[in-house]
């Protein structure tokens, strides 16, 4: 799989402090990304370099294998976290304003929208104007903003916030739409949820520096810790030293729930053969992390007491 | 190019729509034209023949028979209480009543005049006059002097009246005209200058406080961004000064056909029928005052046609274009550093600065338009458009105008840079109180 976007060794100083220190990030043709980090570890200053809003000190960023240009505008749909439109301005206007900005026609604009109108069921918003809009149908009018000149790589800052869950529901199809149809989506939140169901690879970036970057697996494989959760009913009285029960605890009458851990070459045919000895068992399977849990334990906290499964 | 042009049309579209660019645009003429009309219609309605009954109470007795009647005016001595009087005259429209005091002689302050309406100075100037010359007499005589004497001594004198300038030279007529046309020239500059500056930061606010300016700037280079709305603005300003003059003539010329008379030859028939009733003390005066007003009048027309007019509305348009774009670019940097109106204020405050000087330069420059002060302020870019504006209806050397041009063009060239710089990184600094020392890092920030 090639890559759309390759941002190489990107530095960027303002006058006090460094927003991206030799940043380097991959993105796959066709995934969604996942661009994570606390606030203000410099996700919006490699978009805005992405974007070409701001340019790097050093580093490049290559764009389906060329170096970002003018022109590359028109491939790129951005939806900043900060949503905007002209209050006063109608819809339909608006939009096409928008769309001619990013280098289509007026013709084509007005094709582009006739789609989208008719698919969000929004025909009758075309006269009005935006003030007059609640803030989920103004979010809804600026995602149309984004999407509609068909960029091959969409950049959306925290997409959900300020959609009830239906419509982020809408949203989250259309996301997965674009994906099947071939574009490249640049996916920005704070909303792990929402990186666990969507993206296919992540980059997290802390204090200005990318920490995790890679597909979805490689980084659920990396944070893993080999430890099991098993429930069962009965008492299990002793294991081997090569299996440490990190946790233990009663969920009723007889049914219990341990986290244990295999140390050492200890094989998880092992445990089960030590477990069936001993008790009934209910239930067997890894701890994988979830990305809340990475996420804190990459920035730095520890893994919260949490048992996080994947099913 | 292309993104400029958007972004221009965009701003242009969206102002001149706006319901106060519209009721500005057609309000303003008319309002003009009213003010206009209302001047005329009461200099003219202030010579109207209309007969007068002029009631007079004469407690000093000293005025009987020396107010004479005349066909439009009718003098009645009473002898009534005033107040009685005044209770009569109500609900009689353009009757007078003149209460003379028994003390008149003592104090000649204590002549009253009263009516429904406001009598108009010419009448009210008759009166006096009467009553003044009458005790002049009096006083005279006590003290002597025959009544021979008296008339002799009423001579009149009937000055011209020359202006000398530096050079000992007098000054044409056309200096009236000259004087007019430069100022309303430069007022109506500082004026556009102002209100249009203003308004590219207001633009500039609404889209920084929007936060659609992320969006905007991805499509498109802030300084295109920028130039597309300074270039927009203008353009709703030449077009709201375009819509002003030809409404503002279209109006005035529908007024005067309204009325069916030029306003010149009105005011003089009645001038001089005026002229002719009135009692012949009075005749002497009005011709002269009359002749004046029509002299003037004249040649105020004749000198205005003499104005190099195609020059001063090319000039206009430069300076204009050129001032504005000095001064609107600074106000998008303004704008794009600040977050709310009242920031705004601290920095607006030294660039209305100049401005405000310029126009009390010009004042000056109007005075002496070839001073140096003159001079150099229509050199200085800052202040050349309004002040240039206000010499060059008097006559300025070709030379000058052109290096005050260039000066301009290099000054707005370099307003405009460094304006782009601060604007491009104002306009994605949010929640920073921004100061000089901070604005001026900016621009020297890369990227």
């Amino acid at each position: 799989m090639s890559n759309i976007l390759e941002a190489h060794n990107i530095v960027k100083q303002y006058a006090t402090h460094r927003a991206l220190d030799n940043v380097s990030v991959s993105v796959p043709k066709g995934s969604i990304f996942g661009l994570l980090g606390p606030n203000g570890a410099g996700k919006t200053s490699l978009i805005r370099i992405i974007t070409q809003i701001t340019a790097p000190d050093e580093g490049y960023v290559l764009l389906d294998g060329q170096r970002l240009k003018p022109d590359h505008i028109e491939d790129i749909g951005y939806l900043p976290e900060e949503r905007g439109l002209y209050k006063k301005m109608k819809v339909g206007e608006q939009l096409l304003y928008l769309a001619q900005l990013k280098g289509l026609s007026e013709k084509q604009a007005m094709e582009k929208l006739k789609i989208w109108f008719k698919k969000f069921d929004i025909k009758t918003w075309w006269t009005k104007s935006i003030e007059d809009l609640s803030k989920g149908m103004q979010q809804k009018i600026q995602f149309v903003a984004t999407v509609m000149h068909e960029p091959k790589l969409i950049i959306l800052d925290e997409p959900f916030s300020g959609f009830d869950p239906i419509n982020a529901n809408l949203i989250k199809d259309e996301i997965l739409e674009l994906r099947d149809r071939g574009t490249t989506i640049i996916f920005s939140t704070h909303r792990m949820e929402s990186v666990e169901e969507l993206c296919d690879h992540i980059a997290l970036i802390n204090k200005s520096k990318v920490i995790l970057n890679g597909s979805k697996s490689e980084i659920k494989n990396q944070f893993k810790d080999n430890s099991y959760s098993v429930r069962f009913h009965g008492s299990l009285d002793s294991l081997p030293s090569d299996f440490e029960v990190i946790s233990q605890k009663n969920i009723e009458n007889n049914l219990n729930q341990f986290n244990i851990k295999l140390v050492g070459d200890a094989s998880v045919n092992q445990l089960v053969g030590h477990l069936i000895n001993q008790v009934e068992l209910v239930s067997f399977h890894e701890n994988i992390p979830s990305f809340n849990q990475i996420f804190i334990k990459a920035v730095g906290g520890e893994i919260p007491d949490e048992v996080g499964s994947i099913s | 190019m292309k993104n400029i042009f958007l972004v221009l049309k965009r701003e242009y579209l969206v102002r001149v729509r706006k319901k106060s660019f519209i009721i500005m645009t057609f309000l303003t003429p008319i309002l003009i034209a009213a003010f206009y009309g209302i001047i005329v219609w009461s200099a003219v309605g202030s010579f109207k023949n209309e007969h007068k009954t002029i009631q007079v109470i004469d407690q000093s007795g000293l005025f009987k028979d020396k107010f004479k009647n005349d066909k439009n005016t009718t003098f009645e001595f009473i002898n009534q209480p005033i107040s009685e009087a005044q209770k009569k005259l109500k609900g009689k429209e353009g009757n007078l009543l003149v209460f003379i005091p028994a003390n008149i002689m003592e104090q000649p302050k204590g002549l009253q005049i009263y009516s429904e309406k406001n009598i108009g100075p010419m009448l009210q100037g008759r009166i006096e006059k009467i009553v003044q010359k009458e005790l002049r007499n009096i006083k005279l005589s006590k003290a002597g002097i025959t009544q021979e004497v008296i008339e002799e001594a009423n001579q009149n004198v009937d000055a011209q009246t020359f202006n000398l300038d530096d050079e000992g030279k007098t000054r044409s007529s056309s200096t009236m005209a000259a004087y007019v046309a430069g100022y309303a020239a430069a007022f109506l500059l500082y004026i556009f200058i102002l209100i249009y500056g203003a308004g590219v930061m207001q633009g500039v606010m609404e889209e920084k406080s929007n936060r659609i300016i992320e969006v905007i700037i991805s499509s498109v280079k802030p300084f295109h961004l920028m130039m597309g709305k300074i270039l927009g603005v203008a353009a709703v300003g030449l077009t709201q000064f375009l819509l002003w003059g030809v409404l503002t003539f279209g109006v005035t010329s529908a007024t005067q056909t309204l009325f069916g008379f030029n306003r010149f030859t009105a005011t003089e028939e009645v001038l001089n029928q005026q002229t002719a009733q009135a009692d012949p003390e009075l005749k002497k005066e009005i011709e002269k005052t009359q002749s004046n007003t029509l002299k003037t009048i004249s040649d105020f027309s004749a000198s205005a046609q003499s104005l190099p007019l195609i020059q001063i509305f090319v000039c206009f348009l430069f300076y204009f274009l050129g001032g504005y774009l000095l001064y609107s670019s600074l106000y998008a940097a303004i704008g794009a550093s600040v977050e709310n109106q009242q920031e705004a204020g601290q920095f607006t405050f030294p660039i209305m600065l100049p401005i405000i000087a310029a126009i009390f330069f010009a004042q000056l420059a109007i005075n002496q338009p070839d001073g140096a002060l003159a001079f150099w302020t229509s050199m200085i870019p800052f202040t050349s458009p309004v002040v240039m504006m206000a010499r060059i209806p008097f006559g300025v050397p070709a030379w000058e105008i052109a290096l005050s041009m260039v000066l301009l063009v290099l000054g707005f060239v370099g307003t405009t840079w460094l304006a782009a710089r601060i604007y491009r990184v104002g306009i994605l600094m949010y929640g920073k109180k921004v100061n000089y020392k901070e604005l001026s890092k900016w621009i020297f920030y890369k990227g």
